[in-house]
């Protein structure tokens, strides 16, 4: 019963987000303030992911592709399709889950908690628009375009462990990367960036903004953030795949 | 003016508030007394519309809170203003982003106009030259007067204050309570305080509202308050010692056995601390 209850609470917080801006100049303030923090706060640790991420792919595409038949640069094309398919979209952003969404979520509880929030209701403010809105927003700019950086950063970690480790020429994984290449793969990826954006944004949201109690309640709320994210995105990257592959 | 209708209010099977009725004046500051789960703060927040009352009207100036739309909410909320028990600044924000936030928001004025008003309700509360640091980087007793510059930056008609010397030593919160009071004088506001420092109540209690187990139990002023003849709320304010004797005092000067025209210190001096109140003298 109690999933119930949070699915409506949910699309309660989400309805209520849509009134008219008090001060839209402030909401913009807010909303580039998310979008810096959401961003540029994630960019190192998905650089890191993503070149690690392609190299590792491209050693051990290496180490599986034995026979002698195959050439090499199904190396690239491997990495390509892996990277853009689903490292990308769906790793990355499951690290983002843990990243953003413990953010989003502390910085809400903390705010219900020392009753900042209370404040700004008092004030006259529409809290889930101010607060929750541009998080939202925010990461929907943002985490599609850290996922488009982690493919080109995942393609080219692949390229450099590979031409590093021996394994093929620069030449040959770049002629890799041309071959057989369908442009649908990424707006499919794409897709699913948007639809892992959102789920982190506002599930993390709707956890903080509910927040009762103290400093445990905000790690839990944190926790379960985190946690009901990461199983969602999951849960639609299957659905994705099912529906437009 | 804010006028309170049998209002009452439960959660779940609690019932917190019982059929309260009073009225908060104008121009006073206005004491919301009781213990701990007496319903002081519910009640403080369903006047503010935080919570929405299960039956009861609140009126502000005529205009019943419990009647009115979202938008009608939305400006009389920007006649409120609001001190919080923990302050509840913005923590991302300096001193002076706090105070002029609800100017950013609500008013099209000139950075330069409302950068002049910040300041001037900075000075106001004693807090110039504050205006760069974060809430983390000052203490408890500035924290609650950047609340209260916060929370009349944009000249409120209500100020309601949730606990205001919570965490404040008897120095600090003698300053925060003075501060309020003149302020609420200067302004004609009508203040409702929460609290159960009687210190407070003894110093700006113009208009007292005791509350038990969620009832109104007793109202009138701290003129009256120390020799008031209802049981529980002298159980309430005699657990505190100095009001024993502030009672004693108040009544041998009633009776012309003391003087407190003159110094207290002297009356002590000249065989004060040898005065004994007998059984007969303590009889009204």
């Amino acid at each position: 019963m109690k999933v119930f209850s949070t699915i409506g609470g949910y699309l309660l917080m989400m309805k209520s987000m849509f009134t008219k801006p008090e001060n839209f100049k402030m909401y913009w303030k807010e909303l580039m303030h998310q979008s810096v923090e959401i961003g540029m706060g994630s960019l190192g640790i998905v650089a890191v992911i993503s070149i690690f991420m392609g190299a590792v792919s491209a050693v051990q595409t290496a180490y599986q592709l034995t026979s002698p038949m195959l050439p090499k640069d199904t190396i690239s094309q491997i990495v390509r399709d892996t990277v853009i398919l689903e490292f990308a979209p769906t790793l990355v952003c499951i690290v983002l889950a843990g990243v953003v969404g413990s953010k989003i979520a502390g910085e809400l509880g903390n705010m219900r908690v020392s009753e900042q929030i209370d404040a700004l209701e008092i004030m006259g403010i529409n809290t889930k628009s101010y607060l929750i809105a541009p998080k939202i927003l925010g990461a929907l700019i943002t985490i599609p375009l850290l996922v488009i950086l982690a493919m080109a950063l995942g393609i080219y970690g692949g390229r450099l462990a590979g031409t590093l480790g021996g394994i093929l020429s620069g030449a040959t994984y770049d002629r890799g990367l041309l071959m057989n290449f369908v442009p649908k793969n990424v707006w499919f990826a794409l897709a699913k960036a948007y639809t892992f954006a959102f789920i982190i944004s506002s599930v993390s949201s709707y956890y903080g903004y509910n927040v009762k109690g103290g400093a445990l309640e905000i790690g839990r709320a944190s926790t379960t953030a985190v946690i009901t994210s990461c199983i969602l995105i999951l849960f639609a990257d299957y659905i994705l795949a099912f529906l437009i592959l | 003016m804010i006028e309170i209708k049998n209002v009452s209010k439960s959660f779940g099977d609690k019932e917190i508030l019982k059929n309260i009725s009073a009225v908060m004046k104008t121009g006073m500051t206005n004491l919301i007394i009781g213990t701990s789960g007496s319903g002081k703060t519910v009640l403080q927040k369903c006047m503010v519309g935080l919570f929405e009352v299960d039956s009861g009207d609140i009126v502000f100036d005529g205009k019943d809170l419990t009647t009115m739309t979202e938008e009608e909410r939305k400006e009389l909320r920007q006649q409120i203003g609001m001190l919080f028990q923990g302050s509840a600044l913005f923590d991302s924000m300096t001193v002076e982003q706090n105070v002029k936030f609800p100017l950013d928001m609500f008013t099209k004025w000139p950075n330069s106009k409302k950068m002049e008003r910040v300041n001037d309700v900075l000075e106001r509360v004693n807090l110039k030259g504050t205006n760069k640091k974060y809430p983390s980087e000052i203490s408890g007793g500035m924290k609650k007067r950047v609340g209260i510059a916060r929370a009349i930056v944009l000249k409120p008609k209500y100020l309601f204050c949730d606990e205001p010397n919570s965490g404040l030593d008897p120095q600090t919160s003698m300053v925060i309570d003075k501060l309020i009071h003149e302020i609420t004088k200067e302004n004609e506001m009508t203040t409702v305080i929460n609290t159960h420092d009687m210190n407070s109540v003894m110093e700006i209690g113009e208009n007292i509202l005791y509350l038990y187990h969620g009832k109104k139990e007793w109202e009138g002023t701290n003129k009256d308050i120390i020799f008031n003849k209802n049981e529980k709320l002298n159980e309430f304010i005699f657990a505190s010692a100095f009001l024993k004797d502030a009672k004693d005092m108040r009544m041998l000067e009633e009776k012309g056995i003391i003087d407190n025209d003159r110094n207290m210190d002297q009356i002590m001096r000249e065989g004060g601390a040898n005065l004994v109140i007998s059984d007969d003298d303590r009889k009204e």
